[in-house]
């Protein structure tokens, strides 16, 4: 039973932090971005829409340059913390909040677009400030925009493979996520087990999506 | 106006990369081969084709597991050739393989490695504080890991060390994670820690193992079994040795 529950477990504890981290940094990039003409916007935009489009395992090797042991902020943690990200379920969570990013940041800039500008300025002549301005006025007309992007932001961390692989490994228990556990069952001839989890993977998305699907659907 | 030129340019662009991967008209055969064979396969492919020039060799290079899955699910390849005699006994036993056609061309050691300037130099250093990760092959796919397992398990050493092991998808990943110093040790081939020697130490040569025996055969499913035997001669030749030998393999 474990060898189906763990990797199940642990794939939605890695997709649901992955999506909350990618939540809060999208949401910020993107409503920087959709405020800002700033000089430059387009290049940052693409920059940070950039895992969307290249290889995961591109972003695999970007993340061991850059949080491996011998990289600037892996050679940081270790001094500072005494922690590293590489074989960790926490280096799961960054690999896969990398790969999602793109999905809130683009759905959530979209979305702040979309709300009129004349509702936030009514707000602010009635005397609001620009935070409750953001969280009163920006943020309830954003919502749908930035939940359908968190979807597919928790969708893509939960089938994220290449840049996990490299960066976190392929240990079971610690980092054997759901995509990983199919791949080694596969690989290693074990065809029912590999069957029972691709199944259970298929399951547990329908379902999320059904009950996301709800929430758009309602209000 | 503009729209039509870019378009037009792109066409032809897109047709000529696509014409271009397509010009060979000669005989192909496709060679899967055990990771660590990558360097010393690659020159006897070459070599193969300099001596026969209506042949072209594409080698695929992975543990030798996971080529044996994707020879089970239908791959059209020509030549394996895996780094130990249970994968091929595995082969042979679905049928895979043409059991008449084995033959043992190389032999290997095992060696204990660690990044440059590290302290590890014998078997039991792994036991230390010091020694966080360790870089294995997974036993289930990576034969490296199996020698590795067999030799830990006639130490003594493998239940104590298991919570520190990395499982790698092949020798050369294996080789990998130590090169960069994201693990603090690793099992490879002698050979593997050849192509790598500015950036590995090896520690140790471990014992404790069956004999490292390299098999090559034809593959049944195969489309050029004719080639892929001419193939397996030269590997088996002076040529094909010296190449072997070159890169550190010893004999079968």
């Amino acid at each position: 039973m474990s060898m189906y529950m763990t990797p199940l477990l642990l794939t939605l504890k890695v997709a649901g932090l992955a999506t909350l981290l990618a939540l809060a940094a999208g949401i910020v990039l993107a409503f920087l971005l959709a405020r800002g003409g700033f000089p430059g916007r387009d290049w940052l935009d693409a920059f940070f829409t950039l895992p969307l489009v290249l290889p995961p395992t591109v972003l695999g090797y970007y993340l061991i340059v850059v949080a491996g042991r011998n990289g600037f902020i892996g050679r940081w943690l270790e001094s500072t913390f005494g922690v590293s990200l590489m074989f960790t379920w926490q280096g799961a969570v960054v690999a896969a909040s990398v790969v999602s990013l793109p999905m809130v940041f683009k759905s959530a800039r979209t979305a702040f677009e979309g709300v009129p500008g004349d509702l936030e300025n009514a707000a602010r002549t009635l005397g609001q400030t620009e935070s409750s301005v953001f969280f009163r006025v920006t943020l309830p007309l954003a919502w749908r925009g930035i939940l359908a992007g968190a979807m597919l932001a928790f969708a893509r961390a939960m089938g994220e493979f290449g840049a996990t692989l490299m960066v976190a490994g392929n240990i079971p228990g610690r980092t054997q996520t759901l995509s990983l556990a199919i791949y080694d069952a596969v690989q290693s001839g074990n065809d029912s087990l590999g069957v029972t989890l691709v199944l259970m993977t298929s399951v547990v998305c329908m379902v999320i999506l059904v009950f996301s699907g709800k929430i758009l659907r309602t209000e | 106006m503009f729209k039509n030129t870019t378009l037009s340019v792109f066409m032809v662009a897109a047709m000529s990369v696509w014409l271009s991967t397509s010009a060979f008209a000669g005989q192909e055969i496709i060679v899967s081969a055990a990771a660590s064979l990558f360097n010393a396969f690659t020159q006897i492919g070459k070599d193969f084709e300099s001596a026969n020039p209506d042949v072209k060799v594409l080698i695929n290079y992975a543990a030798s597991g996971a080529l044996l899955q994707q020879i089970a699910q239908g791959a059209p390849v020509d030549v394996y050739a895996s780094a130990d005699l249970e994968t091929m006994d595995k082969a042979g036993d679905k049928g895979l393989v043409g059991t008449s056609s084995i033959t043992n061309f190389a032999g290997n050691k095992l060696v204990l490695i660690s990044p440059k300037g590290s302290a590890v130099k014998r078997l039991y250093d792994l036991s230390g504080k010091s020694v966080k990760h360790i870089a294995i092959g997974k036993p289930a796919t990576v034969p490296v890991g199996r020698y590795t397992k067999e030799a830990l398990e006639k130490n003594g050493l493998w239940s104590g060390l298991e919570p520190k092991f990395i499982y790698a998808e092949s020798v050369r990943q294996t080789l990998d994670y130590v090169s960069r110093g994201e693990v603090d040790a690793g099992f490879v081939y002698a050979t593997d820690a050849a192509v790598a020697a500015d950036k590995v130490t090896v520690a140790c040569e471990v014992g404790g193992h069956k004999p490292i025996v390299y098999p090559i055969a034809v593959v049944s499913t195969g489309k050029n079994p004719g080639v892929a035997k001419r193939f397996i001669d030269y590997v088996m030749s002076d040529k094909g040795q010296a190449v072997l030998a070159k890169y550190g393999f010893t004999k079968p």
